[in-house]
């Protein structure tokens, strides 16, 4: 990511600490339930600042690591054009509208939670949401299914995590070292 | 003096930032255990609550943690959460970014993602079992969050249509 590549859509001076504030600040305000899809659309298609490849390099790092998904790609991506206040600025960008849109929703509900439509409402949403969530891991799941041992791992995570309420942190050491132990002896 | 709450806050979320692979839907479990079953932060119906609101919201889907500081301790406590559990998993990859590329093709490299992604399809998931539990209350409710993830799966629908439909649906207290 230091070194020079030819095939990189744009050169870096071009991209100013302006420019990846405003260019994550309209992905943030993007997408509803995820905007990952926005960040490619902007990052790729928009603006050109990473090829499909990069694009591509970076989102796989940014699942690897820890922390909410996009918030790392902006990282990466801002630190790339701009060094560590590039990562600042872009990550910021990205969050500012969303908080602040988010409280201003968690306010107005404070204020008109005792009408029935808006509990009604709100319920009925956290009830779509959560359905949103179980495509989202099933879909999830789909790759996984050519080999059994992927999907124990899923299921014992599951059970883990959902029916015994087991500690994260115990789950993840557990699960997490035993399945790379799997992949790294399966490994083609 | 900074009130205990805020300490606890930076405490808890940051910690969770660094376990949260495969994003902060994955750690609605861990979430929901630490602020309704160990801290009672807020009841089962305000957990749903924040997550709906956090769901109505456009942004990463994190924002239930900003909801989570507000409802502890109003703008300061969401502002506080908000860093925690940004900050240390965007320490980290700022970190890694730098040695990441260096390798791309090892082998050790390719296991670790692929191990670690069956491990998130469970934690998603526990997430989604855990959230019908405390989201979903009558029948009605349960029928919103089977048909949403039905339709979800089977049709390739913007996700916003199911939320307003369903805030329209209960609304009208049809649902």
């Amino acid at each position: 990511m230091t070194v020079a590549d030819p095939s990189q859509a744009v050169a870096r001076a071009q991209v100013g600490a302006g420019d990846l504030f405003f260019g994550f600040l309209k992905v943030g305000i993007s997408g509803f339930g995820g905007v990952m899809p926005f960040a490619r659309r902007m990052l790729v298609e928009e603006r050109g600042w990473l090829s499909e490849r990069e694009f591509t390099e970076v989102l796989s790092l940014s699942q690897f690591l820890p922390g909410p998904n996009i918030i790392n790609v902006s990282i990466i991506v801002g630190k790339r054009f701009r060094g560590p206040l590039g990562a600042l600025i872009a990550s910021v960008g990205l969050m500012l509208m969303p908080f602040l849109i988010v409280l201003a929703i968690a306010a107005l509900y404070g204020r008109f939670a005792s009408l029935d439509a808006v509990r009604g409402g709100t319920a009925a949403v956290s009830s779509a949401a959560t359905g949103l969530i179980i495509a989202m891991g099933l879909k999830m799941a789909r790759p996984l299914a050519g080999s059994a041992w992927p999907l124990l791992i899923a299921a014992l995570g599951f059970i883990a995590l959902g029916l015994l309420r087991v500690p994260l942190l115990w789950a993840l050491l557990v699960l997490a070292p035993l399945s790379v132990a799997i992949a790294w002896r399966t490994r083609r | 003096m900074i009130p205990p709450v805020l300490i606890e806050l930076v405490e808890q979320f940051g910690l969770l930032s660094f376990l949260a692979i495969g994003g902060v839907n994955a750690l609605i479990p861990e979430i929901h255990r630490r602020v309704v079953d160990v801290y009672q932060w807020m009841s089962n119906a305000e957990f749903a609550q924040a997550f709906a609101i956090s769901q109505a919201s456009p942004g990463p889907n994190m924002l239930i943690v900003s909801v989570i500081g507000w409802k502890v301790y109003g703008f300061l406590g969401a502002l506080v959460a908000t860093l925690a559990i940004c900050a240390p998993s965007s320490v980290l990859t700022f970190a890694i970014a730098h040695v990441w590329d260096r390798f791309r093709d090892a082998p050790l490299r390719a296991a670790i993602q692929r191990g670690l992604a069956p491990v998130t399809v469970g934690l998603v998931l526990a997430s989604g079992y855990v959230l019908a539990r405390t989201a979903d209350e009558t029948l009605p409710a349960y029928a919103i969050t089977a048909a949403t993830a039905a339709l979800a799966l089977i049709t390739r629908v913007h996700p916003l249509w199911f939320l307003i439909t369903a805030a329209a649906l209960g609304a009208f207290g049809v649902a």
